[in-house]
């Protein structure tokens, strides 16, 4: 067959560029191509769309579900679904700007310990998918609850402010042409970057992708896949945890009623419009951020057309069980 | 028959499930390159004899020796430490990785310098290369060690399994039903490749209910009653049908003649 010869030492330096031209052919280009669609339609209803400004805002409302849906591809890659993000996420915020702004805790500690709360459900979904071999969902679905309930029991349903400026720090913005970006957007690219490396150039991430497409086999080769499942749910709190920092930084309050409703759906949504299969074993985080900003240009997009909230709803709704449909039969193709 | 030393040796497992005894001091020897099938009918405790030199479940009691060492498998993982691999009937292999991934699965390689090793970074072009390496050896066709393995038909797939399992296997390869959900062009591919594995040097295992590829691979054929080994036969003294009258108890096995003296 081949008959090559051995390169005598490959550095570092030339793999890079290899890894860019890999990565940006990717197969990410159909959600790709749902943006740049999505994008012409909404510039074409209404001039406003294109403006800097109104860019820069989409990618700050982007930014928040976006880091959720991280977490959210970890745990679908795996074949699992996580019910809980939009509440754990909720409850973290309240977490952190309670502990800041009533119990007169440091910022920066109570930022962690926020964050740390949201590790802990990241744990406990991890645990029971486990140890106690509970199906995701229902863990999950168990988790939402909860979560729902110690948001308002922890904050009394009171709002939270003003909050220290190192809470804050994540929201500010600094320009570039003309259009302002937040640091947190920065911060959610970083985390893309660490997540595209670690899911396509570690030997972890081929076995997240080999526990979601086949457990057994995945076991039957060494792989620890309770290991590698635990470790994923509690990335995905950790994802949490940092997306209600960057909730926080938004908002500038702590607010009980944020983030339950819209964020938990639409992390799925950026997920599967990504071109992750619900299956598990196929994805790419590259293609959840495209997936995510899809979501966020729609909520953008009907707002500035004036459809109203409530048809917000609905058409996230019908896009993700389109999505779905889509995954479903080219999984049925595929076996 | 000239007697070489066995590579693996079996001797008086016992193996009871509650009240049911699957092995009932069960002996095997699988000799250096050879091809060694284990036969028998259902409940024989083929599949339970196999599993505990897999290392999938423990014995009760009975010795396994490896190269004349005594050696014990609290699990699978233990087994192929010392370059015991198996190879499943069903497939398997993670059908979204490619090829090259798959062999490698649980024994990923990194780049050796310290970047690498700081950040972890998989070396997947000499991964690719050592795949396809071992794919020429074996010469299984195939376009590209980079495709998944979903587009790759049933046979290709066993294809891949095969050859991990041979690329890793140090002391020999179990074949538990390697042809069991294959079809008839695929099962003969698969087959050829069990010859190639055992011409690379490598024992193999080779468990299957089909008589006639059993005679046409097997170098040695264990046949088991009752949770024991009541003959070993080869193509050339014995022929199916008399294998199977010893499998179903019609003809007592020679060992089985050999035991009951003995307790008579």
């Amino acid at each position: 067959m081949t008959t090559e010869t051995i390169p005598a030492k490959r550095s570092m330096w030339t793999i890079v560029p290899q890894l860019l031209v890999r990565a940006l052919s990717a197969p990410a280009v159909g959600p790709l191509v749902a943006l740049i669609l999505t994008m012409a339609f909404f510039s074409l209803k209404t001039d406003r769309f294109l403006q800097a400004q109104n860019l820069s805002l989409v990618l700050q409302q982007v930014m928040v579900v976006g880091v959720l849906a991280i977490g959210q591809t970890l745990v679908i890659l795996t074949a699992g679904i996580d019910l809980s993000v939009g509440t754990v996420m909720a409850f973290g915020q309240i977490v952190m700007t309670k502990l800041a702004v009533a119990n007169g805790v440091p910022a920066i500690p109570a930022l962690l310990l926020g964050i740390l709360t949201c590790v802990g459900f990241g744990m406990l979904n991890g645990g029971l998918v486990t140890i106690v071999r509970l199906p995701a969902f229902i863990v999950t679905l168990g988790t939402l609850n909860i979560a729902f309930a110690l948001t308002h029991i922890v904050s009394n349903d009171l709002t939270f402010s003003p909050l220290p400026s190192a809470l804050l720090f994540f929201g500010r913005t600094f320009t570039i042409a003309g259009a302002d970006f937040t640091y947190g957007v920065v911060l959610m690219l970083v985390l893309y970057a660490i997540a595209w490396y670690g899911l396509s150039q570690t030997a972890w991430g081929r076995h997240v992708y080999a526990v979601g497409d086949n457990r057994e086999a995945a076991r039957l080769t060494g792989i620890n896949t309770q290991r590698v499942l635990f470790g994923v749910y509690t990335i995905a709190g950790l994802t949490y945890g940092i997306a209600a920092m960057l909730l926080v930084a938004r908002t500038e309050l702590g607010d009980p009623n944020a983030g339950q409703t819209t964020e938990n759906l639409d992390s799925i949504t950026a997920v599967v419009l990504g071109g992750t299969s619900l299956f598990g074993g196929r994805g790419t985080v590259i293609g959840t951020l495209i997936g995510a900003t899809i979501v966020g240009v729609f909520r953008n997009g009907l707002t500035l057309i004036g459809v109203q909230v409530i048809y917000q709803y609905l058409v996230t709704g019908i896009l993700v069980i389109l999505a779905v449909s889509v995954d479903q039969l080219a999984h049925r193709r595929q076996r | 028959m000239s007697t070489p030393t066995p590579i693996l040796q079996a001797r008086g497992i016992v193996k009871r499930f509650g009240h049911v005894v699957a092995l009932n001091g069960a002996d095997f020897d699988l000799n250096p390159g050879e091809i060694t099938a284990i036969i028998g009918d259902n409940g024989a405790g083929k599949s339970t004899l196999i599993k505990t030199l897999s290392g999938a479940i423990q014995p009760d009691d009975g010795e396994i020796l490896l190269d004349g060492e005594h050696v014990r498998f609290r699990s699978p993982l233990d087994a192929r430490r010392v370059g015991i691999e198996t190879v499943y009937q069903d497939l398997a292999v993670a059908p979204s990785l490619d090829i090259a991934e798959n062999i490698f699965l649980g024994r990923e390689l990194q780049y050796r310098g310290s970047i690498g090793r700081l950040f972890r970074t998989l070396d997947k072009r000499m991964m690719r290369r050592e795949a396809s390496r071992h794919f020429s050896e074996l010469r299984i066709g195939i376009p590209s060690v980079g495709q998944a393995v979903e587009n790759l038909s049933g046979g290709q797939r066993q294809g891949v399994a095969v050859a991990r399992a041979s690329a890793w296997g140090r002391r020999l390869v179990i074949m538990d039903e390697p042809t069991a959900a294959l079809g008839v062009k695929e099962t003969r591919q698969v087959l050829d490749l069990i010859l190639r594995v055992r011409e690379r040097g490598l024992p193999v295992i080779l468990i299957s209910h089909d008589m006639p590829h059993v005679f046409e691979l097997a170098d040695r054929i264990q046949i088991m009653r009752l949770g024991k080994r009541v003959a070993v036969v080869t193509p050339q003294t014995h022929s199916m049908s008399e294998a199977v009258a010893i499998m179903t108890g019609a003809t007592p096995g020679e060992l089985e003649r050999v035991l009951g003296k003995d307790e008579g």
